[in-house]
């Protein structure tokens, strides 16, 4: 492919690379065709010369994003609604418990608590915004549970809030409807499985250690699901809508896998 | 003649075994980057040697090869127990028969004429990798879905205990993986048996 005298050194190899491709182009005009050399060069001679990744190629990424497509199904088939997460001691509470976002502990975001409305909307019947106490006035339950988290660690805390199966069905919600989701006041957002969010441990939780949900756990409301890694529970709740549109989320668009959980 | 030829090595088990090597392999190094998004130990694994460029990656690349161990698994146990190899090939096995064999391994007197017969030494050796395999499998069971097998997860100790026994077992595979290519690097022909067969 290259003439003798220009044969490539690894380390200029890009650049050699891309005056073949000038000198093939001249040759071949037909664009697919062109693209398609282009991609097969890629992969499998500047793999080869760079020593860059394979798994950056595309065809792998869309493989393993299939297969997370397909262990979504196995889990929303694994999961038993009535199996419940663990339920520990208070005296097993982690203090402090740490801090997780994905942006640093310095840049949590403050909710005003009085102007402060949740928006509720998709296919529930009741649309109405809700101030935090009309929240507060609903019936609260606690759980001291275990937060596992995508990387691995985990940590035991104490969360108080309405049971979220309470909550969709006082706003009428559509308990057929595939998905649930969440924008956040932080621009963080995801979604969960209706199964998952009827769930019984699954709460729209207010407070945390018995105090009032503070900021950097996710003030003035957060979903927390024992059932879930901790990147499934939303923090800083602002708007909860019911679809049947795959909604996605920060993190599941980012590669993690959207069940995510047990 | 073709009897003969297959004396070493079922196809069903060379197949399943360099599946495994592609299994093992892929979730090794994506769980390395993935322990060291937390390290429980006091080290992590250098990000050169690991596989998915980031948590997410090496995730998605764990939680696909996990089905390709599990069901090569399934199926290498399967054929193992249904045609009789499992007994055939590694039972007897006494540890006074592995003693012995590795006071003579040490010695260098250790024979490897018959490659079709397993000494006492490699029956101990590949039915702790069984073991060990099926340990991971388990323990990674719990920590994909500890929810859902709430017996395993308090068999292993709960969530955290899970993610040790998970990790050690990795090591013992690791170490095994190390003295088995080991020995293979010395038996040369074991190699060949076990691409060919024979």
């Amino acid at each position: 492919m290259f003439p003798k005298k220009n044969r490539p050194m690894i380390a200029n190899g890009d650049r050699v690379l891309k005056d073949a491709f000038k000198d093939v182009g001249k040759y071949i005009e037909l664009p697919a065709r062109r693209a398609f050399l282009q991609r097969s060069m890629t992969l499998g001679g500047l793999s080869l010369l760079t020593g860059c990744a394979i798994t950056d190629d595309e065809s792998v990424e869309s493989a393993l994003l299939a297969m997370s497509r397909f262990n979504n199904c196995v889990q929303g088939w694994l999961f038993d609604p009535n199996q419940l997460a663990p339920i520990y001691p208070e005296s097993m509470i982690t203090r402090p418990f740490p801090f997780n976002a994905y942006y640093g502990d310095d840049e949590v975001r403050e909710v005003d608590a009085a102007s402060f409305r949740l928006e509720v909307s998709g296919l529930v019947s009741d649309k109405h915004a809700w101030t935090l106490d009309e929240l507060h006035a609903l019936p609260q339950v606690d759980q001291v549970t275990r937060h596992i988290c995508v990387e691995g660690w985990s940590a035991i805390g104490k969360w108080s809030g309405v049971p979220f199966t309470t909550f969709l069905r006082l706003v009428g919600a559509d308990l057929d409807a595939k998905y649930v989701g969440f924008k956040c006041a932080d621009d963080y957002y995801t979604s969960i499985d209706m199964a998952t969010a009827l769930h019984p441990q699954t709460q729209l939780t207010l407070s945390f250690d018995g105090q009032t949900l503070p900021a950097r756990y996710g003030f003035p409301m957060k979903l927390r699901m024992p059932t879930k890694l901790g990147y499934k529970n939303p923090k800083h709740i602002q708007a909860i809508f019911v679809t049947n549109t795959y909604p996605g989320g920060y993190w599941e668009d980012r590669g993690y896998n959207w069940f995510g959980g047990s | 003649m073709s009897k003969e030829i297959y004396a070493i090595h079922p196809p069903w088990l060379r197949v399943t075994h360099w599946l495994y090597v592609v299994a093992v392999v892929i979730l090794v190094m994506s769980g390395w980057r993935i322990y060291d998004a937390s390290p429980f130990f006091p080290f992590f694994i250098p990000k050169e040697i690991t596989l998915g460029g980031w948590l997410g990656g090496a995730l998605q690349w764990h939680f696909a090869a996990m089905w390709l161990l599990a069901v090569n698994g399934l199926i290498y146990l399967f054929f193992n127990i249904f045609s009789g190899r499992l007994w055939h090939k590694f039972f007897p096995l006494s540890l006074r028969a592995i003693v012995a064999d590795l006071l003579d391994a040490l010695k260098g007197k250790l024979s490897h004429a018959d490659l079709s017969h397993y000494n006492a030494l490699q029956r101990a050796a590949y039915l702790f990798a069984i073991a060990d395999i099926i340990v991971i499998v388990l323990s990674g069971l719990v920590l994909w879905k500890s929810v859902q097998f709430p017996i395993l997860r308090e068999l292993l100790g709960g969530y955290e205990a899970a993610r040790r026994v998970h990790f050690i077992g990795m090591s013992a595979l690791v170490a095994f993986v190390g003295v088995h290519v080991a020995m293979v690097a010395l038996v040369p022909r074991t190699l060949i048996a076990m691409i060919r067969g024979h």
